[in-house]
């Protein structure tokens, strides 16, 4: 059995706990958070031992692992007083605000040999995994672009604030929204270059962005636009989708599904054929179990069980990974403070004419 | 219960195969009247059981349903609380204490003000619970609900944290209160039947996944079946086409093979659909019990 502490009770911290508790390879041997009342009823009706700090949650018992879902702001020195005390660590994303400390955690977690993830759920998804497959097989041939959205509806109206609609406490549109579709760009094509044209503007918070627009650029040339806008109530809930465009096709895949055109040229995957395809995550999920609100979120809550007791420390979403994602969110927010640099005025230069002998050259790809 | 109970899913945007479709679904119903349309056909096919989410617009229907009380004799309102976004949402900005706050009737009733009041003041949630369902009631004054559910999202999030004498308040309080019977609706069904069992809840009325290819059936198809077979609770199916990947004939033929199931939760937006749904109900029954 794995003993496991869970700290931070908000939303995430509470769905995290619904689903491990029953975990057959887990114990929970603890649970904190600051909100003594939420504590309180939580001892009184599940039996499960608690505390308000969470040193005295490590101090109390012997643990393995803990899973850490409380305010991003926070994170760094929790995850780090836990890995001191060799703990396996689940950490909730985004990982921490200052790259710095992800790069140290990273490491201090692979020192010793502990088991470190960050809470990226889309990469459970079984569509957004296919996608994963697909580009890895070289499906589509060379990709060109890729666009990466979120949307749905979570700041609809001026509101007061929390935690999550303040930046300094790793709240708002690009931490808490944006941050999967880049975290999905980084899991495909890893780590961009240079970050350009950046915009992050208020729909309705005070203190921070409602949408995140804006350009990744990859060494080899391809390109990223991430498109996050956590103030759209036409969506039911989050939405997040991805659209890849290669030399030899296109896929597109949202929670629900994933699908791929083919054309000729395309290495085509077995069960796959030119033109159209269609799979769906219901199809291709595997069972889980116990299931509160999408097998994603206990998959990955399994996954992290499974590493611990098969001491494997190779990791999916490891804090490594989540590091990428920290510094092109840290770039982001650069690049958007530094504003647009081309004047409307700019003149585009004029393409040299080509001389008459050109006519003879065929263009650039055309065989 | 019925042997067939109309469902909400696709009025509202719920689709688990695509988000084209669910968008597609709730641009279609996005006017009362059109679900309205669509119930009518329902009820006038013999399906007199509306099971629904306790969505704000579901107060529009109760409140038609309730206008016309001659043309709606025999229907009945399953609700299913609560309506899990408005909660969710609402911890996300104001914590879990924050959030039952703010969803407490706030019209200044003494008897409110009491049991929200002292329960929250004694960590005793058997007060708060109680207030939090008489607020999603409202909308059904004065209609017929023989069976109140609680909603799985909050069902397997209590299951999970082991918060079970919380199904037993429910019960409880949708017994002495509204005179109905308490529903559960789950994903983990051989899990919460041993929590009832162990907060003395006999022979339930449990909703779950319940379809051929084990799609989102936790704990296994075997288990599943297990229970089927040597447990006592009254099972209603939902999700027996597992979204499309099962087709109705075979899907309800296998539904129809299990004696124990005693009722079926579809959705449908078309006459077409609800007359095959129904048909392959009756067809298969009939041959099965003759068999």
């Amino acid at each position: 059995m794995i003993r496991v502490g869970v700290a931070g009770l908000g939303k995430m911290g509470l769905s995290h706990l619904a689903m491990i508790r029953p975990h057959p390879g887990v114990n929970v041997v603890g649970v904190c958070d600051p909100a003594g009342y939420v504590v309180d009823v939580l001892e009184k009706y599940t039996g499960l031992r608690t505390f308000t700090r969470f040193e005295a949650m490590l101090d109390a018992g012997e643990m393995d692992a803990v899973l850490i879902s409380t305010p991003s702001r926070l994170h760094s020195a929790m995850v780090r007083t836990a890995l001191e005390r060799d703990l396996h660590v689940f950490c909730e994303k985004p990982f921490v605000l200052d790259p710095h400390d992800g790069e140290e955690l990273a490491n201090l977690a692979e020192r010793r040999g502990l088991v470190n993830q960050v809470g990226y759920h889309y990469r459970f998804v079984a569509a957004f995994r296919e996608v994963k497959r697909l580009l890895e097989l070289g499906a589509i041939g060379q990709v060109t672009h890729v666009q990466a959205e979120a949307y749905g509806p979570v700041v609809l109206k001026p509101k007061g604030s929390t935690w999550r609609t303040q930046r300094s406490e790793g709240g708002g549109c690009l931490y808490d929204y944006a941050a999967h579709p880049l975290n999905l760009v980084n899991w495909y094509f890893g780590e961009p270059q240079r970050v350009g044209g950046t915009a992050m503007s208020r729909v309705f918070s005070r203190d921070t962005e409602d949408e995140v627009y804006g350009t990744l650029y990859f060494e080899d040339g391809k390109t990223a636009q991430i498109s996050v806008n956590w103030s759209d109530e036409s969506y039911r809930k989050m939405s997040t989708s991805v659209k890849v465009w290669g030399t030899a096709g296109r896929i597109y895949a949202d929670r629900q599904e994933c699908q791929t055109f083919l054309r000729d040229g395309a290495v085509v995957p077995e069960g796959y054929r030119l033109g159209w395809n269609v799979r769906y995550t219901t199809d291709m999920t595997p069972p889980v179990w116990f299931y509160v609100r999408g097998e994603e979120y206990s998959a990955q809550l399994d996954y992290f069980a499974n590493r611990i007791a098969a001491g494997e420390l190779d990791n999916v979403n490891s804090f490594r990974s989540a590091t990428v994602t920290d510094r092109v969110i840290a770039a982001m927010i650069a690049d958007a403070e530094t504003g647009p640099r081309t004047e409307r005025s700019a003149r585009a230069p004029i393409p040299k004419r080509p001389g008459w002998m050109s006519w003879l050259r065929p263009a650039a790809g055309v065989k | 219960m019925d042997r067939l109970l109309f469902g909400d899913n696709q009025f509202f945007g719920v689709n688990h195969m695509s988000e084209e479709k669910a968008r597609a679904q709730a641009m279609r119903f996005q006017n009362t009247q059109s679900i309205i349309d669509v119930l009518d056909v329902a009820y006038d096919e013999g399906i007199r059981t509306f099971m629904c989410t306790t969505h704000d617009r579901i107060a529009e229907i109760a409140a038609h349903v309730r206008a016309k009380s001659a043309r709606y004799r025999d229907f009945l309102f399953y609700p299913c609380m609560p309506y899990a976004h408005k909660y969710a949402n609402a911890m996300t900005d104001y914590g879990m204490l924050g959030a039952v706050k703010r969803f407490l009737p706030d019209e200044g009733l003494l008897d409110a003000a009491m049991r929200g009041g002292m329960s929250l003041a004694k960590k005793d949630i058997e007060g708060v619970t109680t207030l939090l369902i008489d607020a999603e009631m409202k909308m059904f004054q004065g209609l017929k609900t023989p069976v109140i559910f609680l909603q799985n999202v909050v069902v397997d999030f209590l299951l999970g944290l082991g918060f079970r004498d919380a199904f037993r308040i429910f019960a409880s309080h949708v017994k002495s209160r509204y005179g109905a019977e308490p529903g559960f609706i789950t994903m983990n069904l051989p899990m919460l039947l041993d929590a009832l069992d162990e907060v003395g809840i006999e022979n339930p009325i449990v909703c779950a996944n319940i379809n051929k290819i084990g799609f989102r059936m936790c704990g296994g198809i075997d288990a599943y079946e297990h229970a089927l077979r040597e447990r006592q609770f009254r099972a209603i199916a939902m999700s027996v086409f597992a979204s499309g990947a099962i087709a109705p004939e075979e899907a309800i033929r296998w539904i129809c093979e299990r004696p124990q199931i005693k009722s079926v939760v579809f959705g449908a937006s078309s006459r077409a659909n609800i007359r095959s749904t129904r048909a392959l109900m009756d067809q298969y029954s009939r041959l099965l019990r003759v068999a």
